[in-house]
């Protein structure tokens, strides 16, 4: 196929590549070719710069000091948070809480429905709901909090082609069921799951239409699916929606929870310390609102100011083309890797049903030795469980390589891992 | 990583013993059994030691893995079997030296012989794990079959 008839993929890509100085590397004379966007995406300029301009020009604490740079400091820091709310269509800007990465994000849920009381109150009977495809950080946390609490931890499985197995979910999603926490898409199989059938089921069930408490883990989403909460159907709105910065082309050190406001507030607080309170006093403290109560300590400043540069590179972008490239370069390689013969890609193998991470096997050869001859072409692959066990021994695997693309990819790159990976199989005499 | 560090690594001695997979297989009789994981890749070993008096006499294991992590415990079972635990310990203090050298320990082939191979392997952090897998399980499960040993002689 000749790659610049490729339609869906971004029009002005050599332009978007120079924003991206890292892909310029080279190892040894060979070029870079990053397809590891999944575990961290690289970062534009724009990124770099106006982190460098904060730490040069604007560096102090927030919302405590009273001087002319901590006033630019906190102004640069609440500006990263609407940058955020604009990003996801927050209903309400305080509603965007900063935590250190998703695995914060979603523990500070887990933990402060643990310590919840009243109609939040998990206990003996009650149920949590996730799928077999999370990352670990959508499993743990949950395992943690029924142990604790004596509830029971149930899970969605995965059908044979690697979708959600929606069938028994009459039977999962009950009167019994307090919380429902799930992947959007998944970081090893590439699967969209069906977030408005199940938020809109969850929503539904219990007395008086009390409804179970849906969290979302947008970590592989928020970089290539347009997400606006605030147009969403209130029923298919989850109740909270956790995302990291490092892989929306922002830092690291920085990551997303979105709640609803009436639950943030009725939740008890999370970290205890600076910022977060009202007043304190020997016996007891009163709390700040929403966002603060749930932000203690000093923030990652830079980093929240950083992130929302980043967002807004996206959304200059624009999303909707950005999904549109990662779709052509999905489609463009799963039909590269059909040729490689002893490949079997784990996961749905329709490009517009799917995200951009491609988790595969080849037949006789272990992907770590996989990564580790695609190193030595200069391509970046990952190669182990992916932080998702359960999803690989639904499948009989121990681990994947996995190939993960971005709006910076281009079809020349996938060509670069197809012949790597004959390369890979002639270096193993397999071919 | 350049072409050559990359044949450096996967030398034939170990894309060899990674096939062959010598001692591969759970055996009876046996004093201790171990399982070890790499958290961080997934790799697996189940690994067990059968010593007579001091005589390792035979290690047996299940794996899952790289051929770096297979080669090598592939080659550690050739290297130890049949000697004293003695004669074992400077062989082993030897493999962990070497691995942990950063690449900068000149291995000894007289005490290593064929796990002189992982030296390529020694350089790249991310494999070194992998070499040691085996190893690490091995140093487990001679421990604990030496306590067991201990115990049953102190009836």
């Amino acid at each position: 196929m000749s790659t610049s008839s490729l339609p869906g993929l971004l029009p002005e890509l050599e332009i978007v590549r120079k924003d991206f100085p890292i892909l310029e590397r080279t190892f040894e004379g060979v070029p870079l070719v990053y397809l590891d966007s999944a575990n961290t995406s690289q970062k534009p300029q724009i990124v770099i710069d106006t982190m460098v301009d904060h730490l040069e020009r604007h560096n102090a604490n927030i919302a405590r000091a009273m001087h002319h740079l901590g006033a630019e400091s906190t102004e640069a820091f609440e500006g990263g948070r609407d940058a955020v709310a604009r990003f996801i269509g927050a209903p309400d800007r305080d509603e965007v809480i900063f935590t250190k990465n998703a695995s914060e994000a979603l523990n500070l849920v887990a933990n402060t429905l643990m310590w919840a009381r009243g109609d939040l109150q998990i206990g003996e009977g009650d149920e949590v709901v996730i799928t077999e495809l999370e990352h670990h950080s959508n499993i743990v946390p949950w395992q943690l909090l029924t142990e604790r609490t004596g509830a029971t931890l149930r899970w969605f499985g995965l059908t044979d082609d690697g979708q959600l197995d929606v069938s028994n979910i009459d039977e999962l999603i009950t009167e019994r069921t307090k919380v429902v926490s799930l992947a959007w898409v998944s970081n090893m199989l590439g699967t969209i799951l069906p977030i408005a059938e199940i938020t809109k089921r969850a929503h539904a069930v219990g007395d008086h239409g009390r409804g179970a408490v849906v969290v979302v883990d947008a970590s592989q989403a928020a970089p290539q699916l347009p997400i606006d909460l605030a147009a969403m159907p209130a029923d298919e709105r989850p109740d909270f929606l956790a995302f990291t910065g490092h892989k929306t082309v922002g830092p690291t050190g920085i990551g997303v929870l979105w709640g609803r406001r009436a639950l943030l507030e009725q939740l008890p607080p999370f970290l205890g310390g600076g910022e977060m309170i009202a007043t304190v006093r020997m016996e007891k403290s009163t709390y700040a609102g929403i966002p603060h109560k749930f932000e203690a300590g000093t923030p990652p400043i830079v980093e929240a100011v950083g992130l929302g540069a980043a967002l807004d590179y996206l959304s200059h972008i624009g999303l909707d083309a950005i999904h549109a490239h990662e779709q052509a370069i999905t489609g463009y390689a799963l039909d590269g890797l059909a040729t490689v013969p002893g490949l079997t890609v784990l996961g749905p193998l329709d490009a517009t049903q799917r995200g951009g991470a491609i988790a595969f096997e080849l037949d006789g050869v272990h992907p770590h030795d996989i990564a580790q001859v695609l190193d030595s072409q200069g391509i970046a692959v990952r190669a182990g469980h992916h932080c998702a066990k359960p999803a690989h021994a639904r499948f009989g695997v121990q681990a994947s390589t996995r190939m993960s693309s971005y709006l910076y990819t281009t079809p020349g790159e996938i060509d670069a891992l197809i012949e790597g990976l004959e390369y890979t199989r002639r270096y193993f005499k397999l071919a | 990583m350049s072409t050559a560090s990359l044949d450096s690594l996967y030398q034939d001695i170990i894309l060899d013993h990674a096939k062959r997979k010598l001692n591969s297989g759970l055996r009876e009789p046996y004093e201790a059994e171990v399982h070890h994981v790499n958290p961080t890749c997934g790799d697996e070993i189940t690994l067990r030691v059968h010593l007579d008096g001091d005589v390792v006499k035979d290690i047996s294991y299940e794996n899952l893995g790289c051929s770096i992590s297979s080669a090598s415990v592939s080659v550690m079972t050739e290297l130890l079997v049949g000697k004293t635990l003695e004669e074992v310990e400077p062989i082993h203090a030897a493999f962990l030296e070497m691995m942990r050298g950063k690449g900068q320990v000149e291995p000894d082939e007289d005490v290593l012989e064929d796990a002189v191979a992982f030296a390529g392997a020694a350089k790249l952090t991310a494999r070194i794990k992998c070499a040691l897998l085996g190893w690490m399980a091995f140093q487990d499960a001679s421990a604990q079959a030496q306590s067991d040993t201990q115990k049953e002689t102190d009836k």
